[in-house]
């Protein structure tokens, strides 16, 4: 469940990063500021009137564009003007941009914990021997569904294809008559719709959310991009499930290994100790890198 | 159909082409040669639209087209094959083709190119679904044409399509150029194989120091006593 929320955040890094070679830190506050968006709405419409799914869904409808509009804008402003520029450059750039969008989210939505409606249904199910929430499930499948999706979207579409032969070379994919800065654009708007999404599932889950959120939950969907091999989509998706597992696997566990002396708050331990080890054996990733350039 | 005035090029601090002046009529192959470093892919760059214009101005059939995006120059109907078979290593052959054809929206009359295609280079039929990086160097030679003919050009700008080749390759590409230019599409290529440049194209320049300093038909040039000496080795 949270693997799969890690996947959807982890696909906006590897997108973007196929792309231009660069981390988008910020891509975790576009998550943040999904969440936040879309409790505004919700808050505004009020759970009084109307049934939990539609106002749910005009959360969705509002926040889907509106973090796909702040991912264009900050490709426009951010990013663009530093294309040709070192990378380290567009590194602490977008590390800049992160804090710049943390501050202005702290000064419109405050520092305290929003709470999500619960609009979602809580009781539990017993499914396949594990108990689990009608939230839960609606959070898997339609992960599931928005991967299949965006595989279909990459490898069967004309603008997949633009948007690999863009992420091979983008000089020759313009003498191919690709407008390059628009594929770049929409590269930056196709992951911040997903981390919209995955932003109003972590808050519905949660049922709150913060403008602080975007920072850890940003850290550990790069380290599920690495741990899939960064570029790589199908890489994204993996990693984002498997590290979703260790920490869930790592949080139920440690306090027996460990004799008690280690709880599960240490939860987060476990997503950076993957990100060492990967980057330490295995920096290409699980499905990184498999072919090789000729020529 | 190509008409180039007083064209600028350069990097940086570096001027890399001065002061040329180019022609292409429809339908004729042209040539530019000249060694290593003489400019001639930068020419083509700038020609394409892939490196900006200092100076100087380009006009394809007529119409200014110095300040047009790159990615437009395609739909105005010029191809370039890049230097050094520049080719989507990690898409097949299939979707290298479908990229050629990116601006086209008339399904019908890509099918037919594709299978024109796939008749002119049979290796490139029976490798349509492989990974474009797995090819050898001639086949991805051909794969780089056959994508730029995707996008149905009238000018196609060819830069040292033989680079690297061995003889038997580069006399099958060449064949395929002399085919190409039979069906009256106009080509500007860039050689450094000045001999075998000079028998295909009717027209040449030659390019000295980002300068042109000789031009004129083939066979004036390839009995020249200058061109002899410094390309042809004699």
């Amino acid at each position: 469940m949270l693997g799969s929320i890690y996947a959807l955040v982890a696909l906006g890094y590897t997108m973007v990063y196929g792309i231009l070679g660069l981390i988008n830190f910020a891509h975790g506050e576009v998550v943040m500021i999904g969440a936040m968006v879309a409790i505004s709405v919700v808050l505004a419409i009020g759970t009084g009137g109307l049934p939990a799914p539609i106002v749910l869904l005009a959360g969705v409808a509002v926040s889907i564009p509106a973090c796909m509009l702040l991912g264009a804008l900050l490709e426009r402003v951010a990013y663009r003007p530093l294309r040709d520029a070192p990378r380290l450059t567009a590194l602490i750039t977008a590390i800049g941009m992160s804090i710049v969008l943390q501050n202005l989210a702290m000064i419109a939505w405050g520092r305290q914990y929003l709470s999500f409606p619960p609009l979602l249904p809580n009781e539990p199910h017993a499914f396949l021997g594990a108990t689990v929430t009608g939230t839960q499930l609606l959070i898997v499948a339609l992960t599931v569904s928005l991967m299949g999706a965006l595989l279909l979207l990459i490898n069967r579409t004309r603008l997949g294809r633009a948007m690999r032969a863009t992420s091979q070379s983008p000089a020759l994919a313009g003498l191919m008559g690709v407008d390059v800065n628009r594929i770049i654009m929409l590269t930056f708007m196709l992951g911040s719709a997903l981390a919209a999404v995955a932003g109003i599932m972590i808050a519905g889950y949660y049922g709150q959310a913060h403008y602080y959120m975007g920072f850890m939950l940003g850290l550990k969907a790069f380290t599920a991009a690495v741990l899939g091999g960064i570029g790589n989509v199908s890489g994204a998706m993996l990693g984002g499930l498997a590290l979703g597992v260790i920490e869930s696997l790592g949080a139920g566990y440690i306090g027996a290994l460990t004799g008690g002396f280690l709880g599960s708050h240490y939860q987060d331990v476990f997503a950076f100790a993957v990100l060492i080890l990967v980057l330490v054996f295995r920096p290409s990733g699980l499905l990184g890198e498999r072919v090789a350039d000729r020529a | 159909m190509l008409s180039v005035r007083s064209l600028q090029l350069g990097y940086g601090a570096i001027s890399a082409v001065r002061d040329l002046d180019l022609e292409v009529s429809p339908g004729e192959l042209v040539a530019v040669i000249g060694a290593n470093g003489a400019g001639k892919t930068t020419t083509l760059n700038g020609i394409a639209g892939a490196l900006p214009v200092r100076a100087g101005s380009i006009l394809l059939d007529g119409e200014d087209i110095t300040r047009v995006p790159v990615h437009q120059r395609v739909g105005r109907g010029m191809s370039l094959v890049p230097e050094g078979r520049g080719i989507f290593a990690r898409l097949t052959v299939a979707e290298n083709l479908d990229m050629g054809a990116y601006l086209r929206r008339d399904p019908v009359g890509v099918r037919a190119d594709l299978a024109r295609n796939y008749a002119l280079f049979p290796r490139l039929a029976e490798r349509r679904s492989q990974l474009a990086g797995t090819l050898s160097g001639g086949e991805q030679q051909m794969l780089a044409i056959a994508r730029a003919l995707m996008a149905r050009p009238r000018l196609l700008l060819l830069d040292e399509p033989s680079m690297g080749l061995a003889p038997l390759v580069t006399r099958l590409i060449f064949d395929t150029i002399r085919a190409i230019a039979a069906e009256r599409v106009s080509i500007l290529l860039v050689e450094q194989n000045a001999r075998a440049a000079l028998e295909l194209a009717a027209r040449a320049y030659v390019l000295e120091s980002g300068e042109v300093t000789l031009s004129g038909p083939s066979e004036g040039l390839l009995t020249s006593d200058a061109v002899r000496r410094a390309y042809l080795g004699e």
